[in-house]
């Protein structure tokens, strides 16, 4: 059940954000909107939903007169050259839960949309108002950016407004600019780290405080490394992989590592001199005091995580039939 | 006997430390002795250090060993209860009104979690959303928000699931808990809680009745779900020196209702990087190291914004050696740096001009590099199914394992 005109509606005036409405007959088109609309001194708004070729899905929003190139802005999250095509009917009503002709960045407030990743034109930031369809298309909205970033920011997303227009180069030396919005259910570059479980429904009560997945697809892109220009995201340095979830075997794997890094820097040539024959004595105290810590605190993270996923089957499992 | 905290005598240019303002006389350092003799709590000496060493079977926390908690009331009760058997359960909380945590927020849960696992006790983590939505004028959803965010953090300091339960006060008042919040109310007059905590006409009902909310996780019988039968389980409470009035108020209180008082372990507040002038700032960037500071951020910030004791060149600097009393670096160093034979060296050293400001400004930067790395690791594997499961309202069979 996606959310409904009136319950976005609802929850705009809850939050305090200003907006304007205004009632029309349904259109599917910016033109068809401009009849309506176009005088109430809002900028009017394109709305894309798009589809790469690892069924990835994007939202793109810009100011109806910012040109976007779908070839450009593929090359630019690293997707290659014709990486990014419009995405089918169906899509709309099944990730966005919008009808046709009705792609708006609220759609971002259904739990289906949660790994539909949101580009904003910054075009919008300089506009006094800008007009977006609020879930249904027999109504606009007129709301400034701040208000658009209030709303979101409720829903666990994180705006960031980039020029669409810009056409940097991309290649060897000077990676995707927009890599960072790729989401990362399947990563896009070969050194990606892989993510921790996180399912698809949600139990949390209270709608503001609903999915944080934009946060985790943020949080899991690679920064690109260097010169090129990075938008500015919920900053995460991922040069080492991150704690493995309840994965007995990579839990293993990353304790194994770590001991077998501490053992070699430990056994040098200087080392043997300096100790000899109690060198081995020597290593094990050393790995014992300089690992225990950390060792224990990889053991708790994959107890807590072993313990949430039996909590969120318990909350879920059905009793015997008697 | 508590010393009442009387509002009315701070009006010389006294230092000020109450749970929302704290500066120093003058723009000085905080004067800890002092503080400690008004509040009426006591010094953290050696022999406890000693004795939770013994208890424990593990070496003390570093904050333990640096006099990082350096204050507390009815430890030595807490201590002769746990060497008889009788355990205890551990209380802190924090009021979620910023979504960047800094180190010294970090502060007080990573000393927690070193007491829960040193002594096998239970956790409850208080989350006052409803306090920062009375005075940081945040909507109700903003505070619950960033609860759930702070809970991230909180939760990858690295708390044992199975031992600790996290709540918000907009998800849990109610029920038993509320009845003790009542029960506590009707102890505390208009006159007390203005002459404890400085209200004025001015100031709106809520804030005049939120003491007994922070008051009440002090009493095992709020939480039924954790602590039915045990209505004579102590309680521990780590926290940061300026939360005392809220505790004093509750001691006062508690024999009153037929409660153990509840138990303080009180810290020093984590100077700013500009120096000893009071707490961290969320709103000055420049002013801490935050959870979400990039490798490059640490080494600026302490490059350039930390407050050092070095002299003002190299000649004078190896002639009359670094002022240790302000020096930044080497206060982080003392909170952060596990080493005690390490730090040792690198004071004597500073201290007496051989060892350079930009050498102990590096190895602060890698120590704190290192921390804020690891916390940010454990902070990727926290989800929000995690946080759900943290602060369900369920039993915790094991949580004195």
């Amino acid at each position: 059940m996606g959310y409904s005109k009136d319950q976005l509606l609802a929850r705009l005036k809850e939050l305090q954000i200003e907006f304007s409405q205004y009632e029309h007959p349904i259109v599917l088109t910016v033109e068809a909107q401009a009849k309506y609309v176009g005088n109430t001194g809002g900028v009017l708004s394109k709305n894309l939903f798009l589809k790469d070729k690892k069924h990835r899905y994007y939202v793109v929003s810009a100011l109806a007169d910012t040109k976007v190139d779908l070839k450009v802005l593929s090359q630019r999250l690293g997707l290659g050259k014709g990486g990014l095509r419009m995405a089918p009917e169906e899509a709309l009503g099944e990730i966005l839960q919008v009808p046709l002709g009705c792609v708006t960045p609220f759609a971002v407030v259904n739990e289906s949309a949660r790994h539909v990743s949101l580009l904003l034109d910054q075009g919008f930031k300089t506009q006094k108002c800008c007009i977006f369809h609020p879930l249904s298309n027999d109504m606009s909205i007129s709301l400034n950016a701040q208000g658009l970033d209030k709303f979101l920011e409720s829903v666990g997303r994180n705006p960031s407004y980039i020029d669409l227009e810009a056409n940097p180069p991309v290649g060897k030396d000077q990676p995707p600019d927009l890599a960072a919005f790729v989401p990362s259910d399947s990563p896009v570059l070969s050194d990606l780290p892989g993510k921790a479980p996180s399912s698809q429904d949600s139990t949390v009560k209270s709608v503001g405080a609903a999915t944080n997945s934009a946060a985790a697809v943020t949080a899991k892109a690679v920064k690109p490394s260097g010169k090129a220009q990075n938008v500015k995201e919920k900053p995460v340095d991922s040069v080492r992989p991150p704690i493995p979830a309840a994965d007995a075997g990579k839990f293993v794997e990353e304790l194994l590592d770590r001991a077998s890094a501490l053992l070699l820097s430990e056994i040098s040539e200087d080392s043997i001199k300096q100790h000899g024959g109690q060198l081995g004595d020597e290593v094990a105290n050393n790995i014992k005091k300089g690992l225990r810590e950390d060792l224990k605190n990889l053991a708790t993270i994959f107890k807590n995580t072993a313990y949430t996923e039996g909590f969120y089957a318990g909350t879920r499992y059905q009793p015997k039939r008697l | 006997m508590e010393k009442t905290d009387d509002k009315n005598q701070q009006q010389e240019e006294e230092q000020v430390v109450n749970p929302w303002e704290v500066s120093a006389k003058d723009g000085g350092k905080i004067d800890y002795d002092k503080l400690i003799d008004k509040f009426g709590c006591q010094r953290l000496d050696q022999s406890f250090v000693d004795r939770v060493q013994r208890l424990t079977s593990r070496p003390p926390h570093v904050f333990l060993r640096r006099g990082v908690f350096f204050a507390h009331r009815d430890f030595n009760d807490i201590l002769d209860a746990y060497e008889r058997g009788e355990k205890f359960y551990l209380y802190t909380g924090r009021g979620p009104s910023s979504e960047a945590l800094h180190l010294g927020h970090l502060i007080p849960f990573m000393f927690t979690k070193y007491l829960q696992d040193a002594f096998k006790v239970p956790l409850v983590i208080q989350l006052t959303d409803d306090e920062k939505c009375m005075w940081k004028n945040l909507s109700v959803e903003e505070s619950q928000r960033l609860a759930r965010e702070n809970a991230k953090d909180i939760i990858a300091c690295g708390f044992d699931i199975s031992k600790t339960f996290i709540f918000s006060d907009f998800d849990y008042v109610g029920g038993a808990f509320y009845k003790n919040m009542v029960k506590v109310a009707k102890c505390v007059t208009y006159n007390k809680v203005v002459g404890i905590f400085g209200f004025t006409g001015e100031d709106h009902i809520g804030k005049v009745s939120f003491p007994p909310v922070q008051a009440v996780p002090s009493f095992p019988s709020s939480f039924p779900h954790l602590f039915s039968g045990k209505d004579n389980l102590r309680c521990l409470i780590p926290c940061a020196i300026d939360q005392d009035p809220y505790f004093r108020m509750t001691r006062d209180v508690a024999p009153r209702i037929g409660y153990h008082k509840p138990a303080l372990i009180e810290s020093l507040f984590f100077p700013a990087l500009q120096g000893e002038n009071g707490k961290m700032s969320a709103s000055d960037p420049n002013s801490a190291i935050y959870v979400t500071d990039s490798a490059k951020d640490i080494k600026y910030k302490v490059n350039k914004h930390a407050f050092t004791g070095g002299q003002e060149s190299i000649e004078k600097h190896r002639q009359y050696g670094a002022n240790l009393e302000v020096d930044i670096p080497i206060k982080y160093l003392n909170f952060f740096l596990e080493d005690d034979a390490e730090l040792e060296h690198i004071k004597k050293e500073y201290g007496a001009g051989r060892m350079l400001t930009g050498e102990v400004k590096k190895r602060l930067t890698e120590v704190l590099t290192e921390l804020v790395e690891r916390h940010r690791r454990a902070r990727a594997a926290v989800t929000d199914e995690m946080v759900d499961a943290f602060m369900a309202v369920r039993p915790l069979p094991n949580m004195f394992d």
